[in-house]
């Protein structure tokens, strides 16, 4: 554990210099100066349009996104024991889209209530996630085993992919635009003053996360063992799972199924770290999911030249291969 | 059993079994403390099952079991974790971890909320590491090691928990016989010089013969028989244990040999 802290303030440089790059980086390139000025003296123009009201709730968005999704994946790799597990793996984001395509393209259905449509995506999100996330876990507890679990996760996966499709194809172009449009992932199109609705939940998941530290530290030999150090694992596992649909649920809702942060950021942070250890690991893991989120939305707007990239493309071009290494390498995880 | 020596753990009338369905009835036993004790039975009989009752981790079907005179089933977890230290079969499910991390684990009954380690927790992390033998391996990753030393390593997390009480449930298994007999030496120490009381269940009749203070005999008709090795071999209730499995004891010279 010692030693290991001075990686936190790297990552939380290497956030915030991404922070800027995201700031600065775009269809119009603001020089770093000029960000700067923009936040710390009295000035107007356009710069301070772009900065304030277009790029900085994308960066923040981005950033609290990224730790979130990080989160929720470490979380359920160490609560099922399962290095591949992952909100998109398991069908967490699936459920979570089956939400949204419900409350999106079935709008006229809602039209008439008085609900915000921002408010019922979120739930329906929400909803979702928790539907897939309760399944897995009395699937777990039947399968006792994590290949099969994660088999049953790619199922659910496409199920909830091909209701999706039976919803896009019985619903209005106007409609369906959005949907889609939402399906590629994206931190953008967030105000300020929206905002809160995506951080306040986020940022109650990562400290509801950092809470459950040393009960997952004890997870990591065993659900048995674990109870026999004084740890109420069936507790522990519960809240666990909770955080992960809280996050995973918020997040696709605003900024759609975004793939892979959540399964690769806390393989890069165990592979620099060397270490398990949730007391280092999880704010780790937390720092790296938003400079990776921010580095993938600095990518999106500046690499299509003018164009924006799909956000999911880049994650998942960023991730993949991540994953892949985990399989190749499979040794960190004890297989031999 | 020596006179006035103080009992630690105790099981009264205790029934264990799974899912209601009872494996081991009406079971009285009693551990000293500073004694090693072997447990033996023929596979399915309900050895884990009635370690893991023991240790708390599982509710009995009837009866009790005490430690220092205290119900372990209507403990508080932690509390139970302070009196009794659990080393279950098999490596630990993974993850990148290295071995004095996993070592200082044993120390969260005795931690506060963040797992935050103070002096006296490193202490017992390095004595522990000692005691086990596996001070060498301490920066080595868990997955890294061998069968033996990843035995050793769990030791030292429960020896590290610094309870009374230690449960093993298999720790020989899957070891070679230099392995073996190590291990069981060092738990015959462990149990003498730091005054615990050990319980560890095992196929290996001979080790528990030569090395362990206490035998527990789990006998499908005959019930549970509990005492020394020289008690099982003369009042006959080892032969009786093994009769009809192809297995004769010799009483001149206390080994056993396989008939063909």
């Amino acid at each position: 554990m010692r030693g290991k802290g001075g990686w936190l303030f790297i990552f939380a440089a290497i956030g915030l210099v991404m922070a800027v790059l995201g700031l600065a980086f775009g269809s119009v390139h603001i020089p770093v100066g000029e960000v700067w000025e923009v936040f710390f003296k009295q000035v107007d123009g356009p710069y301070r349009v772009i900065v304030r009201q277009v790029r900085l709730p994308e960066v923040l968005t981005a950033a609290v996104a990224g730790a979130g999704l990080a989160t929720a994946g470490l979380l359920m790799q160490t609560v099922f024991h399962n290095p591949l597990a992952g909100p998109g793996v398991l069908g967490i984001s699936g459920g979570a889209s089956v939400g949204v395509a419900l409350a999106m393209l079935a709008q006229p259905l809602w039209a008439a209530s008085l609900v915000p449509q921002d408010l019922l995506v979120a739930v329906a999100a929400l909803a979702g996630a928790f539907a897939v996330l309760l399944l897995i876990m009395v699937a777990d507890r039947r399968l006792g085993d994590g290949i099969t679990l994660l088999i049953l996760g790619l199922m659910v996966g496409y199920l909830c992919t091909a209701m999706v499709s039976v919803l896009q194809a019985a619903s209005e172009a106007k409609a369906l635009k959005g949907f889609v449009l939402w399906g590629l992932g994206s931190f953008a199109g967030m105000e300020l003053s929206r905002l809160p609705w995506l951080a306040l939940p986020i940022l109650a998941g990562l400290a509801g996360a950092l809470g459950l530290m040393k009960p997952m530290n004890a997870l990591l030999i065993g659900d048995e063992q674990a109870g026999s150090m004084g740890v109420d694992v069936p507790r522990v596992r519960r809240r666990a799972i909770c955080l992960t649909g809280l996050l995973a649920g918020v997040i696709t809702a605003f900024c759609g199924p975004i793939a892979f942060l959540g399964l690769a950021v806390p393989h890069v942070a165990r592979a620099i770290l060397r270490t398990a250890d949730h007391r280092v690991l999880l704010p780790a893991t937390m720092l790296l999911g938003a400079a990776l989120a921010l580095l993938a939305d600095v990518i999106v707007r500046t690499a299509g030249g003018g164009a924006a990239l799909p956000l999911n493309a880049v994650t998942s071009l960023m991730g993949a291969p991540v994953v892949l290494w985990v399989l190749w390498s499979g040794r960190q995880w004890g297989r031999r | 059993m020596r006179e006035g020596m103080q009992h630690i753990l105790q099981a009264n009338g205790l029934t264990v079994g799974r899912d209601g369905k009872a494996l081991l009835s009406d079971v009285q036993m009693t551990f000293p403390a500073g004694s090693l004790t072997a447990m033996l039975g023929p596979n399915g009989i309900g050895k884990s099952t009635l370690l893991r009752t023991l240790a708390g981790l599982l509710q009995p079907l009837a009866g009790q079991v005490l430690v220092h005179g205290a119900d372990v089933h209507r403990m508080p977890a932690t509390g139970r974790a302070r009196q009794i230290a659990v080393v279950l079969t098999g490596r630990p499910p993974g993850g990148m971890i290295d071995v004095q991390t996993l070592v200082a684990l044993g120390r969260q009954p005795w931690t506060d909320r963040w797992g935050r380690t103070r002096r006296e927790d490193r202490e017992a992390v390095e004595h522990a590491l000692v005691r086990a033998d596996a001070i060498d391996l301490r920066h080595r990753q868990v997955a890294t090691c061998s069968d033996g030393e990843c035995q050793k390593v769990l030791i030292a997390r429960a020896l590290a928990q610094d309870t009374p009480v230690m449960l093993l449930d298999e720790p020989t298994a899957f070891l070679d016989l230099a392995n073996r007999a190590g291990i069981v030496r060092m738990l015959r120490s462990i149990a003498h010089e730091e005054g615990k009381t050990v319980l560890f269940s095992t196929h290996d009749l001979q080790l528990a013969m030569d090395l362990c203070d206490h035998m527990v005999l789990l006998r499908r008709d005959a019930g549970v028989w509990q005492g020394t090795p020289g008690q099982a071999m003369a009042s006959g209730e080892l032969a009786k244990t093994l009769e009809g499995s192809g297995v004769a004891i010799d009483h001149r010279t206390g080994t056993h040999r396989f008939m063909p």
